[in-house]
């Protein structure tokens, strides 16, 4: 009787010890990405490393972040902006809405010596005689007209276009200045495209 | 000269859109209708049809080292049982203890059946844009035609199925790269378009269905036939991400994801996109 | 061209359905490629279609047709085990002819 209990305790210890491992190791349901992707171009593998932002950024639901976290990911991009070096912001609007209308930039498939686009169009309306524009961020119609160029609404605009999470803790919009893809001229000149007042966005 | 409505509306669209009438006006029509429109006047013109054609001459031919055919191949139903195939899988073999989807198990049966080198033959699995279709493309033509009508049943039957569509889903959320990009960041909303270019919402049945079903499609901008291998692959590399490899678990994973979401749709490809 | 022209034709109710794919690059002379030089154009420029040696389809293309030519056309007639033949002619000369049995 005793040996039989005894042995029963010991089965029932080494049991839950082992549950509480299996539970502590519950494996990634992901593997190894790595595995499944090799460099091309100029995608390195380095691109499959994910910033916080990115990770918190990742799950299913589309629930922010714990408070804590938000906070932390937005303070920390706003302080990653970096001005205009000579405090200019607006540059030439044509060259912006080249840089709006270009798809292409950090793919593969592109020459990393070709500037990159922004893509605006993809996701935004803008001016307003360009039909082919997408609607997964908001219209930008009209928009210096509308707001003005205050230095208030230039920096704000400066740093959406930097970096978005300020102000969307997960934002769709890619980072612009902190992701480095558009050069600090690029933004300038899609900052006049924006508020130029004779751009075709304010037509 | 008559003009069909889908042209005159294009056109009439047009015209609005250069006098300034307000964007709301222009905006829900612009992606859709003009499309759906579109696909109307082809009617049943679909150049996949004749790739079917063309994947039913690769299936019967001896070919390769062994000098035999792919009548052989199991899909996943027996030996050479096509009909409704397509719509099973992403499925795991017990012959190869892995989940596979309709172009690894192909490629596994040139190899094992006709003697093909595999390295060979995943060197350069998908035409280059405007070229005659490659045999991959072809041979997914005419499986996936073999189907249509039957509804989409992805097993979850199995521990790796499962862990596969997992796979798959983590990482449908993973956003990376110096965009940001997962496939969430295109395919989580309803109602959404890039460009003209309507985007399905593939976390909820209702669009998932209808993407998955079309798929394999011969694709008009490409001038050939592609399949799901090459859409996962193709969006890789516009999330700014580097090469997905054929084949690879991500790859199948998303595919499985996807597959599941679907489950229940007739199939209804090869399909005809833009 | 290397590649068939892929044709199916099929009768029903005494009207005769074609569908052919063809394979052509269909240049039309005004793109220029990475040197900045422009690629010559080369495109089809007629295509005839015939059921038992009665001319059926007779049509004048142009660089305004896409690549790889999808053509659907119909006409009265055909039964089972007839011929049906389309040859098309470019600009540059070439030309490709290709026949099909009914079904």
């Amino acid at each position: 009787m005793h040996r039989t209990v005894t042995w029963s305790l010991l089965g029932a210890a080494l049991c839950c010890t082992s549950m509480l491992v299996v539970a502590a190791e519950k494996p990634d349901p992901l593997g190894d990405v790595a595995a499944s992707f090799k460099a091309r171009g100029q995608a390195g593998m380095d691109r499959l490393e994910r910033n916080p932002m990115q990770q918190a950024c990742s799950q299913p639901t589309s629930a922010e972040p714990p408070v804590d976290e938000a906070n932390e990911i937005r303070s920390g991009a706003q302080k990653r902006v970096r001005p205009p070096s000579n405090g200019q912001y607006l540059g030439d609007w044509k060259a912006g809405e080249t840089i709006a209308q270009t798809g292409k930039g950090m793919q593969y498939s592109d020459d990393p010596a070709e500037p990159n686009g922004d893509n605006c169009y993809a996701c935004h309306q803008m001016a307003s005689s360009e039909i082919a524009y997408g609607t997964l961020g908001p219209s930008l119609a009209q928009y210096g007209k509308l707001r003005g160029n205050s230095n208030a609404i230039l920096e704000y605009t400066w740093s959406r276009l930097w970096d978005s999470h300020i102000y969307n803790v997960c934002s769709h919009m890619p980072r612009f200045g902190d992701a480095g893809i558009l050069t600090e001229q690029q933004l300038k000149d899609v900052m006049a495209y924006l508020f130029d007042p004779a751009s075709p966005v304010n037509q | 000269m008559k003009m069909k409505n889908g042209l005159f509306a294009a056109l009439a669209w047009v015209t609005l859109a250069a006098l300034n009438v307000p964007a709301a006006a222009v905006a829900q029509d612009a992606g859709d209708d003009i499309f759906a429109q579109y696909r109307e006047m082809f009617g049943d013109d679909n150049p996949a049809e004749l790739i079917e054609l063309q994947g039913e001459d690769l299936w019967s031919q001896t070919r390769g080292p062994k000098k035999a055919s792919l009548e052989q191949c199991d899909l996943g139903l027996g030996p050479g049982k096509l009909d409704g195939a397509y719509a099973r899988l992403p499925r795991y073999f017990a012959d190869t203890k892995r989940v596979m989807d309709l172009e690894t198990r192909l490629i596994h049966c040139m190899v094992t059946l006709q003697g093909f080198a595999e390295k060979d033959l995943v060197a350069k699995p998908f035409s280059g844009r405007g070229d005659q279709p490659s045999d991959l493309e072809a041979l997914s033509a005419f499986i996936a035609g073999r189907s249509r009508g039957t509804p989409i049943e992805v097993s979850q039957a199995h521990a790796q199925e499962r862990a596969a569509y997992e796979r798959g889903k983590a990482f449908f959320f993973y956003r990376a790269g110096p965009h940001d990009f997962s496939c969430a960041t295109c395919h989580s909303q309803s109602g959404k378009r890039i460009r003209l270019q309507a985007l399905p919402n593939l976390t909820e049945a209702a669009d998932a269905r209808k993407a998955y079903a079309t798929w394999p499609g011969y694709r008009i901008s490409e001038g050939t036939v592609r399949t799901m291998e090459w859409r996962m692959g193709d969006c890789a590399r516009q999330q700014r991400l580097p090469e997905l490899q054929f084949g690879s678990d991500i790859a199948i994973g998303l595919i499985t994801y996807l597959g599941v979401m679907a489950n229940g749709e007739p199939m209804n490809a090869p399909g005809l996109k833009r | 061209m290397a590649s068939p022209m892929r044709i199916r034709a099929k009768t029903t109710d005494g009207v005769t359905e074609v569908k052919a794919l063809m394979s052509h690059p269909m240049e039309t002379g005004m793109r220029k490629d990475a040197d900045g030089k422009p690629i010559p154009a080369h495109y089809i420029t007629e295509v005839t279609a015939t059921h038992n040696d009665k001319l059926v389809l007779h049509a004048y293309w142009g660089p305004a047709v896409s690549q790889n030519p999808f053509l659907n056309f119909r006409f009265k007639g055909g039964a089972a085990g007839d011929t049906v033949t389309i040859k098309w002619v470019d600009n540059q000369g070439e030309s490709q002819s290709e026949q099909t049995a009914l079904t």
